[in-house]
């Protein structure tokens, strides 16, 4: 999930919470937020999730000028899918970063393992971080529902403008070799 | 707001009911605020006739945003230190969830308190959709 520059916007942080329904006015009301032991609006835990909105190349948004594979006259608007490419992986996951790629015909795709986050400081309106990622560990397991399960991490730094942590996040992906039916 | 390490006791438990009826607007909704407009989570056609799922289905993300505002609202805003875990089955719309925090362990670093959590969401039939962990700091 990198982002050269991921300035945390109080209407972004509003609507952030608002799709998570969380009316804490800790996330929106300044006058409120001054007056708790924050001092100012913060950002939910989870929202470094939303920097993929200052990924120029992030894979899982439609862009003018590539292929998308959502539906539009067709199922998918990649009428011609890869038979070798991987499924989009979801969220943070390492191959995310990638342009999109079609899941294989009618099987199994990418999709979001596991997700861990490490605070180091509040998230605050008017910080501006960059976020770099480097890929981790990948590994195999045979899973009961969606047969070959790989599984690959990312970890994700986001520094303020000082260079300072603000937090690190861990990623895992994981690839299915069927839909995974619960 | 935020708890002192003496209010809380070890084995303790919150819930908090996250959503009840969860609806694919809010998943759509989610989708725009993050920015992870994958079609398995915002477009029903792709969904079902290339993926091959019964229906969309929410993103992990919003699952474990939803379960952070338990945590919040227990512990206080700007508290946590450490938050995670693994989405462990799909959320579908028309799920119910509802998270439970427990409190594993209260312990002291230096001058500072920190409870060590898990948290594990439901749906309405009783499966687990998010298993994790968080460590909250505490007043003294």
């Amino acid at each position: 999930m990198a982002a050269e520059r991921f300035p945390i916007e109080y209407g972004h942080v509003l609507m952030f919470a608002r799709s998570i329904g969380d009316t804490n006015p800790i996330y929106s009301d300044e006058e409120y937020a001054k007056s708790t032991e924050v001092g100012g609006i913060i950002a939910p835990p989870t929202f470094v999730q939303a920097s993929a909105q200052f990924n120029p190349d992030y894979g899982l948004r439609p862009h003018p000028d590539r292929p998308w594979h959502g539906s539009g006259k067709e199922p998918s608007g990649l009428r011609r899918p890869a038979p070798t490419s991987d499924g989009a992986a979801e969220g943070g996951g390492a191959k995310s970063d990638d342009a999109p790629t079609p899941p294989r015909g009618g099987g199994g795709s990418g999709l979001h393992a596991e997700q861990h986050y490490e605070y180091h400081r509040p998230l605050r309106v008017g910080d501006v971080l960059t976020a770099t990622t480097r890929p981790g560990d990948t590994w195999e397991k045979e899973g009961r529902r969606a047969g070959k399960l790989v599984f690959s991490e990312s970890v994700t730094e986001y520094r303020d403008e000082a260079g300072e942590l603000v937090v690190t996040a861990r990623s895992v992906g994981v690839r299915t070799e069927r839909p995974v039916e619960s | 707001m935020a708890l002192a390490a003496n209010d809380l006791t070890q084995g303790q438990q919150f819930s908090a009911a996250l959503v009840d009826d969860l609806k694919r607007t809010q998943i759509v909704q989610y989708a725009g605020a993050s920015g992870d407009y994958n079609p398995l989570h915002t477009d029903e056609v792709f969904a079902t006739k290339v993926a091959g799922y019964p229906t969309v289905f929410a993103h992990g993300m919003l699952t474990m945003g939803m379960t952070g505002r338990l945590l919040t609202d227990t512990f206080g805003d700007g508290r946590l230190t450490t938050f995670g875990g693994r989405f462990s089955s799909q959320v579908f719309p028309g799920d119910d969830l509802t998270a439970t925090a427990t409190v594993d362990r209260i312990r002291q670093e230096g001058d500072e308190w920190f409870a060590d959590v898990s948290v594990s969401t439901t749906n309405q039939d009783g499966t687990e959709v998010f298993r994790g962990t968080a460590t909250a700091r505490l007043d003294a």
